[in-house]
């Protein structure tokens, strides 16, 4: 579904962000990829989003090219990938419904459809009672639930949640772990940065350890190996 | 699914200027400011325009006729001098009218009624008064009164005196004025519209550059540049609109108030009762530029945040 073939990124100024970078993700897989800062996790993810163009190698996704995808195009990709942030990047004049309705208006989903689906996914990620709240009024771990609740709201083929336990307290990076295991097991294929041993232990999945823009291991059922 | 993405794009726009309440209200107060400039151009235009075309109908020249002239002799030459295509209109004044204009001109002067019974006959000529079209043309219609090749000499037989040349320098250096000003008025007009542009625009690229991560949240979330950009574009109308409205309303007490000073301007105008009798007109060209401005604004101002992929 995803394949990487001796991908390189190197910044104008010189800096190498990935090196030779081969790796593919088969679909329902679910990904970790570990690493310390400055690793290149962030910049495999953006890669793949189409945020950034490859130096070298390329990089694709459902036997498409993404740095061939026409600009004109890349929404329709985007709606096919749900990304969560470490910094949530909801909208913030928006509601908790707003926010994920809207991920399903730009995918031109009928008013009917939205009306059905918004409040049953809200309610997957145990949101119900807080739909109506703006971004500011909520905590960061119901905000990432939000966040996860509008990547999969249009059932997308890929989850990409880069550091999505970056910012939370033990008990909500547990349940945003369950969750995104939960969509895993519904057939989504996840791909999770994260600098969390405990999470990458407790999932038990495929662990990818990157290392100065290299990938140095790559185990089926893995360990946090740095 | 045109008229749905229409219709979600128009209900983002005013809920967006509804929530982000201050950064609208800042930019409806700018865009006030620069809608107010283009009202008052259109109002120092309409106050110039009146008092120079006042100022226009002052100028005329006066043929001056014999005493002895019939009124046959008269018409002939109106009539002449009217074909002239320089020639605005031409009107006559009899003896007796301008004997009767000269008296209650000076109802209160005993002395000069009294000299008037005195000499007992009509001692004024009858005059032909001459506007022209445009005041650059006084010196042609002159030189045409003076030349006597067109008309036959009995005909100017009857003019005693032509007063061109004795107000020659007055007409020039008032057509002098009437084209600077209206020189004036053009720059003042274009200066006005350039600012108003500057100030709005720029207020509006502040406004979004506010929201800059939202876009670029929409982007990463699959939203279309036109999708994306829709509602800004909505909110610009809105603020220009709301703008607009509050131009209007705060153009009647200003007129009301500028009214009684305008007015004691030689050939000033009523600037309130231009306003109401205006109103339409100004409505339109008001809220047309608001809204223009504020949607071509945000449509720009967006695209800078839309170009990379």
């Amino acid at each position: 579904m995803i394949y990487f073939e001796n991908v390189s990124k190197i910044y104008p100024d010189g800096t190498i962000a990935l090196e030779g970078a081969t790796l593919s993700i088969k679909q329902g897989e679910f990904v970790s990829i570990v690493g310390h800062s400055g690793a290149g996790k962030t910049t495999l993810v953006k890669l793949l989003l189409g945020e950034d163009q490859p130096t070298g190698g390329s990089v694709s996704f459902d036997s498409v090219d993404i740095q061939n995808v026409r600009a004109k195009d890349m929404p329709d990709l985007r709606r096919r990938i749900g990304v969560i942030f470490q910094d949530f990047r909801l909208l913030p004049n928006k509601t908790a419904y707003e926010n994920v309705a809207f991920a399903m208006e730009v995918a031109g989903k009928s008013d009917e459809e939205i009306a059905s689906d918004v409040p049953h996914v809200l309610e997957l990620v145990d949101l119900s009672k807080k739909m109506w709240n703006f971004p500011r009024q909520l905590s960061g771990g119901e905000l990432q639930r939000v966040a996860i609740a509008r990547a999969i709201v249009n059932h997308p083929d890929l989850i990409i949640a880069d550091e999505p336990t970056g910012n939370l307290d033990p008990v909500n990076t547990y349940e945003i772990v369950q969750i995104l295991k939960k969509v895993n097991d519904m057939g989504t294929t996840v791909i999770l940065t994260t600098h969390n041993r405990g999470v990458v232990e407790a999932l038990g999945k495929r662990v990818i350890t990157m290392d100065h823009g290299k990938i140095t291991r790559d185990d089926m059922m893995g360990k946090y190996a740095l | 699914m045109l008229w749905i993405t229409i219709k979600r794009i128009i209900k983002s726009g005013f809920i967006s200027f509804w929530r982000n309440s201050s950064v609208s209200l800042s930019a409806v107060f700018v865009m006030v400011v620069a809608l107010f400039m283009i009202g008052s151009t259109i109002l120092l235009t309409a106050f110039l325009g009146t008092g120079l075309k006042d100022l226009q109908d002052k100028i005329d020249i006066n043929v001056y006729l014999d005493a002895t002239a019939q009124e046959a002799q008269i018409l002939d030459l109106k009539s002449k001098i009217e074909t002239l295509s320089e020639v605005k209109n031409v009107t006559y004044v009899t003896r007796d009218i301008a004997l009767e204009t000269f008296k209650a001109r000076h109802i209160d002067n005993h002395r000069i009624i009294q000299a008037l019974d005195e000499v007992g006959d009509n001692p004024l000529t009858a005059v032909l008064t001459i506007k022209a079209k445009d005041p650059a043309q006084y010196e042609g219609i002159a030189s045409f009164l003076g030349g006597k090749a067109e008309i036959s000499p009995d005909a100017l037989s009857i003019v005693s005196k032509v007063n061109y040349n004795d107000n020659k320098v007055a007409i020039d250096r008032l057509s002098k004025l009437i084209e600077g000003v209206r020189k004036l008025g053009s720059i003042i007009t274009a200066v006005m519209v350039g600012i108003s542009i500057l100030i709005t625009f720029n207020t509006i690229r502040l406004a979004i550059f506010i929201a800059r991560d939202e876009i670029g949240v929409m982007r990463l979330v699959g939203g279309s540049n036109q999708y994306i950009r829709g509602p800004f574009v909505v909110e610009g109308i809105l603020y220009g609109f709301v703008a607009s409205i509050l131009t209007l309303i705060f153009f009647y007490p200003l007129t009301y108030w500028l009214k009684s000073a305008t007015q004691v301007f030689y050939g000033g105008i009523d600037l309130l009762h231009y306003f109401v009798a205006n109103f339409v007109q100004m409505f339109f060209i008001i809220i047309f530029s608001g809204m223009a401005l504020g949607a071509v604004s945000s449509y720009l101002a967006v695209r800078k945040y839309l170009t990379a992929r």
